[in-house]
């Protein structure tokens, strides 16, 4: 499934956040989208499935296989979240329900999207939990959020994002918030899961670091605007933009910090 | 069930669930049976002392003070129960109205909640009363109205916090509806503070009924209440302050019985206090063994 974004403006009470913002995501493409904090990447993500806060006015355009996103009633976008599109969010601390168990949650999806009766979808939640690498699976989808580490809540975002098998998965700095041990693990995870399915990511981060193990083709945001794109080697290899320059330089540091070799 | 067990775990949610409940089957007991009748007069036998016969002694014209307490219980549990029904309904109806619908709806209702927040609901009671006459139900919409207009600017106010959450976000984006947000997701996470209100709604709504029955708004003269009791016997208070301490003694102690549930229930909602402040104090029960138990095994969970 292809993903258009074409003209894509995003305004808060007056400010243009995104400039006229287009890209294209082809099917089982790895695409990153980067710039540095308030250069408008999450809003831009999070409007592609309508999700962007009432405050904000979306326009341009966001095609699904041609279907227009942009528009759609909260109704026929849900029938679209979590089934074709899936997002996985930045801080796992907060992005699941407290008072909901693990199991329930993974499942919700299902529940949502297919016709499953709820033992179905706890047990398919069991599968997930294992297939993102949650331990004990059979155990971990009673326990509640609180009782997880910051990982293991990013695994259970991951599955809950996967449940559906969407042929789009969204994913807003979803390692950020993680120590960098834990963060190489769920990149590892990402990367294994998106190729094991063949969907296609949008993946928004600040390090160029880490969008180089997961993504192909890239787009440089800066103060809402595309300021470069092509293909993350070439990027690294020569970074035409100022602000380009200053993430892929920021990006060797900490590869240089971080590698004994 | 293992819900009740959670907050009778709790000595405030035990003695909060217990009296709450002798309440309410008192209330249902004496609706057919007392032990004498609370509204027969004996003149004769005015200003007796408690005794085995009179439990609590009798009042200015002989009536069985403990009889009287005893039936008031209904009318007790009636306007708390009544009330507090009421008081959800317009409270999370106007709450969910005032955070999830169009701008326009959701500024029109803030003003009307501030709007009727600004009525006391004895003052509605009395402009209630002045066109329908005093009666129970009069007591009830008063102070259902009145405190569910309260429930819901607090819980307005939660609505919004919850659904800006990450966890709400995620949900959405996860395919639920509005619906299944509210239900699912912002509903269960205002309880807490829903419930906290709650509670003291329908204690309030206890004091309320006392107070508008002595300004002659609540039950009928034929009705037994503990706040009418309480007025009637509080004339004598200089002359016999022991027997004024029945009525006051069974609102305060059900007063407090419904905020200790309340503050219970919401400790018990909360899976991070789970099995927590029940392993604190004293040792030696086999609750607590089964509550350290339970946390043990969280812990191995815990460890990838």
């Amino acid at each position: 499934m292809s993903l258009d974004v074409s003209g894509l403006t995003i305004e808060i009470d007056g400010t243009r956040v995104v400039d006229d913002l287009s890209f294209t995501v082809a099917d089982g493409q790895r695409f990153g989208l980067i710039g540095e904090s308030g250069s408008g990447k999450s809003l831009t993500i999070l409007s592609l499935i309508g999700l962007a806060p009432e405050i904000a006015t979306v326009t341009g355009s966001v095609r699904l296989d041609g279907r227009e996103i942009l528009g759609l009633s909260e109704r026929q976008l849900a029938r679209i979240r979590g089934s074709e599109i899936a997002m996985v969010f930045q801080d796992p601390l907060t992005a699941l329900n407290p008072l909901r168990t693990i199991g329930r949650q993974i499942g919700e999806p299902l529940r949502l999207h297919g016709d499953v009766s709820k033992r179905q979808a706890m047990s398919a939640a069991v599968d997930l939990a294992g297939e993102v690498g949650l331990p004990d699976p059979a155990g971990i989808v009673a326990l509640f959020p609180h009782q997880l580490s910051g990982g293991q809540r990013q695994r259970v975002g991951i599955a809950m994002a996967l449940a559906c098998r969407p042929s789009i998965l969204l994913a807003d700095e979803p390692t950020t918030a993680l120590d960098v041990t834990t963060q190489a693990q769920i990149l590892d995870l990402f990367q294994r899961l998106v190729d094991e399915r063949g969907s296609s990511l949008v993946f928004v981060t600040h390090d160029l670091a880490v969008l180089a193990r997961v993504a192909t083709d890239v787009t440089v945001l800066s103060q809402g605007r595309a300021v470069e794109r092509g293909t993350v080697s070439g990027i690294l290899r020569s970074p035409q933009h100022a602000v380009t320059r200053g993430l892929v330089d920021a990006a060797r540091a900490t590869t240089w910090t971080g590698g004994a070799e | 069930m293992s819900f009740l067990r959670e907050i009778i775990r709790r000595p405030a949610g035990a003695f909060g669930f217990g009296w709450i409940t002798l309440v309410v089957l008192s209330a249902i007991v004496s609706s057919f049976w007392t032990p004498q009748d609370p509204f027969t007069a004996n003149p004769l036998d005015g200003w007796l002392r408690p005794s085995a016969a009179h439990l609590f002694g009798t009042d200015s014209i002989g009536r069985d003070i403990f009889s009287y307490v005893f039936a008031a219980t209904r009318t007790t549990v009636i306007v708390a129960g009544l009330s507090g029904i009421l008081a959800s309904l317009v409270g999370i109806g106007l709450a969910a109205l005032g955070s999830l619908t169009k701008r326009w709806v959701r500024e029109s209702i803030a003003v009307l909640i501030d709007i009727l927040i600004a009525f006391p609901a004895i003052l509605i009671a009395m402009l209630l009363a002045a066109v329908f006459g005093g009666s129970l139900g009069v007591v009830i919409v008063a102070v259902g109205v009145g405190y569910g207009v309260n429930i819901a600017r607090v819980s307005r106010g939660e609505i919004r916090r919850v659904r800006a959450t990450d966890y709400v976000l995620a949900a959405r984006a996860a395919g639920v509806g509005p619906g299944g947000v509210l239900l699912r997701h912002l509903l269960p996470n205002i309880a807490p503070v829903f419930v906290v209100q709650l509670s003291l709604s329908m204690a309030t709504s206890i004091l309320a009924e006392a107070g508008l029955s002595y300004l002659g708004y609540g039950a009928p003269a034929n009705t037994a209440s503990w706040g009418r009791l309480l007025n009637d016997l509080q004339l004598y208070i200089g002359v016999h302050p022991g027997s004024v301490v029945w009525p006051g003694l069974a609102i305060t102690l059900t007063v407090l019985a419904f905020n200790l549930l309340g503050d219970a229930i919401r400790e018990a909602s909360d899976p991070t206090l789970r099995g927590r402040s029940g392993s604190r104090g004293r040792s030696g029960s086999r609750r607590r063994d089964g509550a350290r138990r339970r946390s043990g095994m969280r812990d191995q969970g815990k460890t990838p």
